[in-house]
């Protein structure tokens, strides 16, 4: 069974996500490295002496070749040593440890809500496509797609927070919470997300699904006095996994993004924040690192979909 | 009296277009049909694309493609009127007593299901019978209709199995719930020649040994003439003429009737023998990164003034030795001569004069003209890029050539859009035209144009040749057309060419066994036909 | 002439404002960019129509001067992205073979790292300034540009009248500017649209952070960034910078959905 065409096309993907990931990573470090700017009179401004610029060089070894640097780093990457920080000489792995499994646990909260209620609403817009409940979902979705995130943030904060203070206005969490706290926390958080998402989730399974419809089978289907509901479960369903699972995993590529923001918005202790914090501060290394990390989810993400997308087609699975 | 199954009173259906960017517009696509159909017998509805003949077999099942509307009339199946009968009650009558075979099986089976499955569900969810049963059933359906390996064939996936096997699985489910009416929607229309014959035969057996009722939906007469009692001409969502097939064969009483039975009967006088002015030397090709010809040693040439037609089914490479011809694909072996001299094998290298002398027109007029250019600049840029034509000069030999393609005055300041499918092809022979060329490939140029547009595009091209003296390299799969225009024939298959003399020596027997399949896979105007064909074949389709 | 629909209309029209704004922000601005005229966070008034903001800057001067440069960055962000990646595309698209194979896989590769994400990176290290952030959104942004017109040009190039250009001997520029360009043009019009909301979206988005435009030089999101801290006291004066970058989004959604339903693709004649 190892020769199967689908083991073999799924391990394709997989290498070519991998190969993908290792030029990420080069990307990532020519793009802090190579660029005309001196990283060393970054950090320290215009006003450095000489002396310092050289030690800094020295210190972020800057004096060795790129590419021998780019092995250093990468190496030291592929044994978990994210490097330290500039500014406070932290151990980057260790302070992103527990920033990350707070941004996980947001988006995965996110994801939890947002997806069922995506594919819900997107089927709903389908079986009902061209009236209103149609039309007031696509209304919907034009208003979030057109507004950022820190805007939608700011919206739900002022009247949710502020206004009728329902949950509070800024996301602080610590050790020694339970679940249901940190949920209260993350509230607003988790609802400007879910609210990001949903609309292109949502748009793009009404589309996946219609595109279904169409297929000449479902109307044999019909032809064969079938139920709708049937058509929809036997006939359209199956065939609609892979277009689906492909909306909800590009989507839950794009929270990756949306993270970052609303981590700021919402002063929330997550990787988001970190890597924003030190954008600012010139922090080269944690700022590759965490580069480097949200690339990868974004990249398994896709590399997920496209794994569904190929486990889910007959042609594939059934060859001739 | 035998039992009447079907009855269709003042049928009208209407259909809301959608012009972009403005309002919708109700048009009607049916009007006044009445029509009424007998037990066990078949009736053929005939017409062009655009005639309703889809729209009208539909109904009766009491659907409505997009946006299509029954707005007027009765359909009575079995004496009931099913346009009556709410979802509920259409939903117990389709799959039951009416069901359908559509033209495209491909698209209509489910791909992620079963053949089984997806052939035995109707008589499973209406009930008819066990499992088992139903199962049985499809096995004999698929036994009577010479599927291979009735046993096993449904246990594959849809893209498992041909495209000519697939529209057999169709009709076996379509006669599995044993209903009292089938329609068939251009069932072979989709299939290669040489398989067509084979389906056809497979279902008119199908249609006997149930004893259905059957709508045979087609634009082909000769097609439709093989399998119906009765046949009912349809132009523009209305009844031209109806009879038994014989009346309509053998004493069409309209003229339109007259024109589908009599297309393509054009004759042309044989031609003194002539120079060569084009010839392909021992061409083979294969596709880069491939390693199989798809063309091996073909050599055939061309006489001053003739018409070559190369003719061969889909996948037999007919249409990459035009592509040769042109330089688009160079050989890898073999040359292409020109008046004695070769041809530099690959397109940039050729000189503007070579170029002008090979002209090329596409089966599809639509996507051959650029939309947004207007019939005077699409038939003036040959002028302006090889003669250097400008301005009123060219405007003048632009409607000089649009009067040879007996296209008046008005036409030259409009787009392609705003033409009908006969005039865009006649645009592009003056487009070819324009360059003065010795040589014009002409690519499957009618197979996309009703039969009598298409006659009159033929006569256009023969008519130009006698004025002229243009070589023509016709590609096509039209046996009927080769007929009417070739001086010469070449056949094609899998790349070779199997025969090729002048157009009697071709169609003369003794054949080879492809030829004969070739030829006597094209039906013909005749009755029992088909019978005789079956009985007197050497060799099986390729698509079986 | 087809009637364009309200929607349309209101979308132009608020659009045509917006722009006009920007343009004479100089006339129409009550006040100066900033100048300090008045108290902190100042509610609405006759004097102040939007009132003051976190140090007593007039809010509306402001959200005009604002405007300015947003719409400044986003449309010089897209002029950029659309140049730099239609002209690849169709090169890519015409051309083929392993330009085609180098451009695209290079794409891919930009394309596999989110936007902001790598923007991040870069300017971490990069000066920020108005050229930059430019700089930087234009070409992460072209990678879009470049897959849509690459993949609209190659659905036309393997069309019959390219081929019979081609085949009449004519040259690549002819091709591209005569039979390739006319036909791929609705679609990119109406994807202009859509990128210059992006780059709307992302340069507020990349001035909430505090990388984008720097102070005292004003922009959408950072007068959201501001005014941040007011929320907390019930100010909203950080809301209204907020909607107006989504009224400007929404006014050109409502134009490019317009110019995309009214794309006939390669059907359409005159009209088109």
């Amino acid at each position: 069974m190892l020769r199967h065409p689908v083991l073999i096309l799924v391990a394709q993907r997989i290498a070519l996500g991998i190969l993908l990931l290792l030029a990420v990573s080069a990307l990532i470090f020519a793009g802090t490295q190579l660029l005309p700017g001196d990283v060393a009179q970054a950090i320290l401004g215009q006003s450095a002496t000489p002396t310092a610029l050289a030690n800094l060089r020295a210190q972020l070894g800057l004096d060795d070749p790129a590419y021998i640097r780019y092995f250093n780093w990468l190496w030291g990457i592929l044994h978990g040593d994210l490097g330290t920080a500039l500014t406070n000489g932290q151990d980057i792995a260790t302070s992103l440890g527990k920033r990350f499994g707070n941004t996980i646990f947001l988006a995965f909260w996110a994801a939890i809500i947002a997806v069922p209620t995506a594919i819900i609403l997107g089927l709903v817009a389908a079986r009902y496509a061209g009236r209103w409940p149609d039309k007031l979902i696509s209304g919907i979705t034009l208003a979030t797609i057109s507004l950022p995130e820190f805007v939608v943030g700011y919206i739900a904060m002022y009247f949710l927070a502020v206004k009728w203070r329902l949950f509070p206005s800024v996301s602080m969490v610590f050790d020694g919470m339970s679940v249901g706290e940190r949920l209260h926390a993350i509230a607003l958080p988790i609802l400007v997300l879910v609210l990001v998402v949903l609309a292109h989730m949502m748009r793009m399974t009404r589309a996946a699904i219609l595109n279904v419809m169409q297929s000449a089978y479902i109307e044999t289907a019909e032809l064969k006095g079938l139920r709708p509901a049937n058509i929809i479960v036997r006939h359209a369903f199956p065939n609609a996994i892979a277009p689906v699972v492909n909306v909800v995993m590009l989507n839950l590529a794009y929270l990756v993004v949306g993270v970052v923001v609303v981590e700021v918005v919402f002063v929330y202790p997550g990787m988001g924040q970190y890597l924003v914090d030190h954008v600012a501060k010139r922090d080269v290394p944690v700022v590759q690192a965490c580069g480097l990390i949200f690339a990868a989810v974004y990249i398994g993400l896709n590399i997920l979909a496209d794994v569904i997308s190929i486990l889910a087609n007959p042609r594939l699975r059934h060859p001739k | 009296m035998a039992e009447t199954v079907l009855e269709i009173r003042g049928l009208k259906i209407e259909a809301t277009t959608y012009p972009p960017g403005e309002p919708p517009v109700d048009i009607v696509i049916v009007e006044d049909i009445s029509l009424s159909l007998e037990k066990g017998k078949v009736m053929g509805l005939i017409g062009e694309s655009g005639a309703g003949k889809s729209t009208i077999g539909l109904s009766a099942m009491a659907y409505g493609r997009g946006g299509v509307r029954i707005t007027g009339g009765e359909v009575l199946l079995n004496g009931r009127d099913i346009l009556k009968s709410g979802a509920r009650g259409l939903r117990g009558l389709r799959g039951r007593e009416v069901t359908y075979v559509a033209q495209s099986a491909a698209a209509a089976f489910n791909p992620a299901k079963k053949l089984m499955e997806q052939v035995i569900e109707a008589t499973l969810k209406h009930g008819l019978c066990s499992r088992s049963e139903a199962e049985a059933r499809a096995v004999a359906l698929f036994g009577k209709l010479g599927l291979p390996d009735p046993e096993r064939i449904g246990n594959r996936y849809p893209h498992q199995v041909s495209g000519g096997q697939l529209q057999r699985v169709m009709t076996a489910m379509a006669l599995c719930p044993e209903p009292s009416l089938v329609i068939f929607d251009e069932p072979t229309t989709a299939l290669d020649v040489t398989t067509q014959i084979d389906v056809l035969a497979a279902i008119k057996d199908a249609i006997h040994a149930t004893g259905v009722a059957a709508l045979y939906i087609t634009h082909d007469l000769a097609v439709v003439a093989q399998v119906s009692d009765e046949i009912r001409v349809l132009r523009g969502g209305q009844t031209v003429e109806h009879g038994t097939t014989r009346e309509i064969i053998e004493a069409p009483r309209q003229d339109y009737t007259r024109a589908l039975v009599s297309v393509r009967s054009i004759e042309h006088q044989p031609k003194p023998p002539a120079d060569p002015v084009l010839a392909a030397d021992g061409i083979s090709a294969r596709y880069r990164g491939t390693r199989f010809d798809v063309l091996s040693e073909v050599s055939v040439d061309i006489a001053a003034g003739h018409t070559l037609a190369i003719v061969g089914e889909s996948g037999s490479g007919k249409s990459t030795l035009a592509r040769v011809i042109t330089g688009l694909l160079p050989p890898h072996s073999g040359e292409i001569r020109f008046n004695g001299r070769a041809l530099r094998p690959s397109l940039p290298e050729r000189s503007k004069t070579d170029l002008r002398e090979l002209q090329m027109i596409y089966q599809m007029a639509d996507v051959a003209m650029n939309p947004r250019q207007t019939v005077g600049t699409i038939i003036g840029r040959p002028l302006e890029f090889y003669f250097g034509l400008k301005g009123e000069a060219r405007r003048k030999r632009v409607q000089d050539l649009l009067d040879q393609i007996e296209m008046g005055k008005g036409y030259i300041d409009r787009y392609p859009a705003e033409l009908s499918g006969g005039q865009k092809q006649r645009v592009c022979i003056a487009r070819a035209l324009a360059a003065d060329p010795s040589v014009i490939i002409c690519d499957e140029v009618t197979s996309a144009l009703d039969p009598l547009v298409a006659d009159g595009i033929l006569k256009l091209l023969l008519d130009l040749q006698a004025q002229q003296g243009v070589s023509y390299l016709f590609i096509t799969h039209d046996l009927a057309t080769v007929k009417a225009i070739a001086d010469s024939i070449a056949v094609m298959y899998r790349g070779r060419v199997v025969r090729y003399g002048t157009k009697d020596q071709v169609l003369a027997p003794p054949f080879d066994d492809y030829t004969d399949l070739l030829l006597s896979s094209v039906p013909e105007m005749k009755l029992g036909w088909l019978e005789n064909v079956i009985a007197n074949r050497k060799m099986e389709s390729a698509g079986n | 002439m087809t009637r364009i629909p309200f929607s349309a209309l209101l979308g132009i029209a608020a659009t045509a404002l917006f722009f006009l704004s920007a343009i004479f922000a100089d006339l129409i601005a009550p006040y100066g960019m900033a100048e300090i005229v008045g108290g902190v966070w100042e509610p609405m008034s006759a004097k102040h129509w939007l009132g003051t903001d976190a140090i007593g800057r007039d809010l509306l001067s402001r959200i005009i001067f604002g405007g300015r440069t947003t719409i400044y960055v986003a449309t010089m962000a897209t002029i950029l992205s659309f140049t730099l990646g239609s002209v690849l595309g169709f090169t890519a698209a015409t051309i083929g073979g392993w330009v085609d194979q180098l451009l695209s896989r290079g794409v891919d590769l930009l394309m596999a790292i989110p936007s902001l994400i790598l923007a991040l990176v870069v300017l971490s290290v990069m000066p920020v300034t108005l050229t930059m952030l430019i700089l930087v959104m234009g070409i992460l942004d072209s990678t879009r540009v470049f897959r849509l017109s690459r993949a609209v040009a190659v659905d036309i190039a393997v069309m019959d009248f390219v081929e019979a250009a081609r085949l009449r001997g004519e040259g690549t520029r002819w091709i591209i500017f005569r039979e390739i360009l006319p036909n791929a043009l609705s679609p990119l019009v109406a994807e202009l649209g859509l990128r210059f909301i992006f780059a709307v979206l992302f340069i507020s988005t990349l001035s909430f952070l505090g990388l984008g435009v720097q102070p005292p030089l004003a922009d959408w999101g950072g007068i959201v960034k501001e005014n941040k801290e007011g929320l907390v006291y019930g100010v909203a004066a950080a809301l209204v910078p907020a909607i107006t970058i989504a009224v400007l989004a929404i006014s050109v959604n409502l134009v490019a959905d317009w110019v995309l339903n009214r794309t006939t693709s390669l059907k359409g004649g005159r009209g088109g």
